[in-house]
């Protein structure tokens, strides 16, 4: 039986188109990077400025001047860059990246992201978050569908500071895959033996549902 | 701006001429292209009172977390310092002055700097709580954000390669901010693992012209080992 965030990860890899540049953001979604074979010759991008970085395989020695933005010692692919702050982040302000997966404490109707700030709590800096949802083209949310303690974390509306406003195309929870549409969240598939009640009560957010449509996950 | 055959400076020179209470960009995205050997000196000459500009606080023991530590710092500007709970607990009480920016846009008002601007007009962040806090002006119909260039007194920037002059190559990441850094601050102290002749590095392959530096200083690798180890991630 896969664990919650392996479902999630295996659902992700599939939103990776082969030949795209993809990139990873700290936590869960850098995971995704052992998803993503060498056949389908993606390049990913850590903004630290790297593009075409790929974890260490094991027994590889690590190269100190070589990391990704979470810190991890990386190895790179064939086609392979290496880049200063300024260019790494010109390539996301000019949506040169073509997917970023990230992190939510909070994702709303609207594809409202709030990932960076709980005021008075948690408050380390942005980093680059806030470029990568504003500028890439597509970005997926990967997250748990309820916080620690069973709160929705899929809300009406963000009441955390933003990363970004209307910046979501996709949420990947252990519960649901949902699109935000002009109408609001769609659900488009909906975890292995979860009913439709049950996923509504575990969400604050209004969810469409056609059942006739519903995928399984 | 030091003369070219002026340079190639020892170490405890080079950092000796940074006083109190300078503003001091700094090379280095986590530990790769972090200036160890520079701070270390910094940290052994004794100077207070400085302003630093870091993308991070590297990680509790090693580099500027160093500074901050033995209380040398006053203002942090920065973009993520999740990795040091010194930085965020001296910041929770408020003996260090933190002041946030997105990483791009750090990066680009470190570069906006560096080539001689007052600023640049921008999109980012707005509709978030950084959009009431910067100046804004309509452009062609939209909105756009000034954010004035960020400027400082000294750099210290790390570099795998150099020249006695200053030209500088840097290697895998450890680029980062440090050729930015380099064009920004008044006063550029380079370090480098090996400083060559004038004519040995090959023209097309140096990062930094050696005109944006002022001093160049030769490291042993041994010197930045405290940054080299694994990391928890």
């Amino acid at each position: 039986m896969p664990s919650d965030q392996e479902r999630i990860l295996v659902r992700a890899a599939g939103e990776v188109i082969p030949g795209q540049i993809v990139n990873l953001g700290i936590g869960l979604p850098t995971r995704l990077s052992h998803y993503l074979s060498e056949e389908m010759g993606v390049l990913v991008h850590s903004e630290n400025g790297v593009l075409g970085c790929r974890p260490r395989t094991t027994g590889e020695a690590p190269d100190f001047d070589m990391i990704d933005s979470g810190g991890a010692y990386i190895a790179t692919r064939p086609g392979a860059s290496v880049f200063d702050s300024a260019m790494s982040f010109a390539m996301i302000r000019r949506s040169r990246v073509d997917i970023t997966f990230m992190g939510a404490f909070e994702v709303d109707e609207l594809g409202n992201l709030a990932n960076w700030k709980i005021p008075g709590k948690f408050s380390p800096g942005i980093g680059g978050a806030m470029e990568l949802a504003q500028k890439v083209k597509k970005l997926v949310i990967l997250c748990s569908h309820n916080d620690k303690h069973g709160n929705p974390k899929i809300l009406s509306r963000c009441r955390l500071p933003l990363t970004a406003p209307a910046c979501v195309s996709r949420i990947i929870t252990d519960k649901a895959v949902m699109d935000v549409t002009p109408e609001g969240l769609a659900v488009v598939d909906i975890a292995e033996g979860l009913g439709v009640v049950e996923l509504r009560a575990a969400t604050e957010a209004e969810l469409i549902i056609d059942e006739s449509q519903l995928g399984r996950f | 701006m030091t003369l070219l055959n002026n340079k190639f400076q020892a170490v405890e020179e080079a950092v000796a001429r940074i006083p109190d209470g300078a503003s001091i960009m700094v090379g280095g995205f986590g530990s790769p292209g972090t200036p160890f050997a520079l701070i270390d000196e910094l940290l052994a000459q004794g100077q207070r009172g400085l302003t630093l500009i870091k993308n991070d606080a590297n990680e509790p023991g090693i580099g500027i977390s160093r500074l901050i530590e033995a209380g040398r710092v006053n203002r942090l500007i920065t973009s993520h310092i999740g990795l040091n709970r010194l930085a965020i607990e001296a910041m929770n009480r408020e003996e260090l002055s933190v002041e946030m920016h997105p990483q791009g846009l750090l990066a680009e008002k470190i570069r906006s700097a560096g080539a001689g601007h007052y600023g640049f007009l921008t999109d980012i962040g707005l509709g978030t709580e950084i959009a009431g806090k910067r100046r804004e002006i309509e452009c062609e119909d939209r909105t756009w954000a000034i954010e004035p260039a960020l400027y400082a007194d000294f750099a210290l920037v790390h570099a795998e390669q150099a020249d006695r002059y200053g030209n500088l190559i840097y290697r895998g990441t450890a680029s980062n901010f440090n050729p930015l850094m380099a064009m920004a601050a008044e006063h550029v102290i380079a370090q480098a693992y090996r400083v060559a002749e004038p004519g040995s590095l090959a023209l097309e392959s140096i990062h930094t012209p050696c005109a944006f530096i002022s001093q160049v200083v030769q490291i042993t690798e041994a010197t930045s080992e405290q940054g080299r180890r694994h990391h928890a991630v």
